[in-house]
């Protein structure tokens, strides 16, 4: 199964339908109530980022369903100004946009797996993957 | 969507409906500390329980609110956080240190009480 949704970001209402949309799909998928949270604040926190960095960009969301592992696989894009140190901007407190600074950093506690991938005046892709839990 | 805000007694309390936007949020910031003066309330409760995710943002108003409340001379209490809710703000290092919480509405004004008390006792 690899039905795909996309939603733009470009306003704060954005950031509520992206986590509502995310959250749904983790229902979906099987998640917990719990981690159905944990999945939509990582969602919002890299929506603000697009926000607050690049103005506008995009959320895909796909579920994952197959034998062996079932999960959400959320990729946040933008053509934003890029980020010039990644390593830098995953290190909790710092933020240039006047934040708190725990966008990616908290985001990628949230989640199971956690990329980005960034180029100064090209944007910036974040690619992030939850697994459902098979026990515990 | 506007949060609707409460005068009872002395407290105001804020009771959040549905999934807020940022503007939604800070909207309700300013109207809560403009409403104690107008008021003169001497505390605030700030009823989360219908927010499903409380994000970097939220928490940061939530945490000015409750500071420029104090400032008017109103103390602010969070209440209503849900427990998953609570696991994913602390896995994002998200504390509203320095901001009283409590379980649900009813302790909430318990709390209010016995801080208004303590505050007229102490003068």
């Amino acid at each position: 199964m690899s039905d795909e949704v996309v939603i733009t970001i470009a306003s704060d209402v954005d950031v509520v339908t992206a986590r509502q949309h995310g959250r749904e799909l983790a229902e979906q998928v099987g998640f917990s109530a719990g981690d159905q949270t944990v999945i939509a604040a990582a969602i919002s926190e890299i929506a603000r980022n697009i926000l607050n960095y690049a103005r506008r960009g995009a959320i895909t969301f796909r579920m994952v369903l197959d034998g062996d592992r079932s999960g959400v696989i959320i990729v946040a894009s933008d053509q934003g100004p890029g980020i010039p140190d990644v390593p830098k901007a995953m290190q909790d407190g710092y933020s240039t946009s006047g934040g708190l600074g725990l966008g990616l950093p908290g985001a990628r506690r949230l989640m199971d797996e956690f990329e980005v991938v960034s180029a100064p005046r090209q944007g910036t892709t974040v690619t992030m993957k939850k697994w459902k839990r098979t026990h515990g | 969507m506007e949060v609707p805000i409460l005068k009872q007694g002395f407290y105001l309390i804020a009771s959040i409906q549905s999934a807020l936007t940022d503007a939604d949020l800070s909207q309700l910031r300013e109207a809560l500390v403009a409403r104690v003066g107008k008021f003169r309330a001497r505390g605030v409760i700030v009823d989360v329980t219908a927010l499903d995710v409380m994000d970097s943002f939220a928490v940061r108003t939530l945490r000015d609110l409750a500071h420029m409340t104090r400032l008017r001379g109103a103390e602010t209490v969070i209440v209503g956080i849900q427990p998953e809710v609570a696991f994913a703000m602390v896995q994002l290092g998200l504390t509203l240190k320095g901001v009283a919480t409590a379980l649900d509405l009813e302790e909430g004004l318990v709390f209010l009480d016995r801080q208004v008390k303590a505050r007229s006792d102490h003068v």
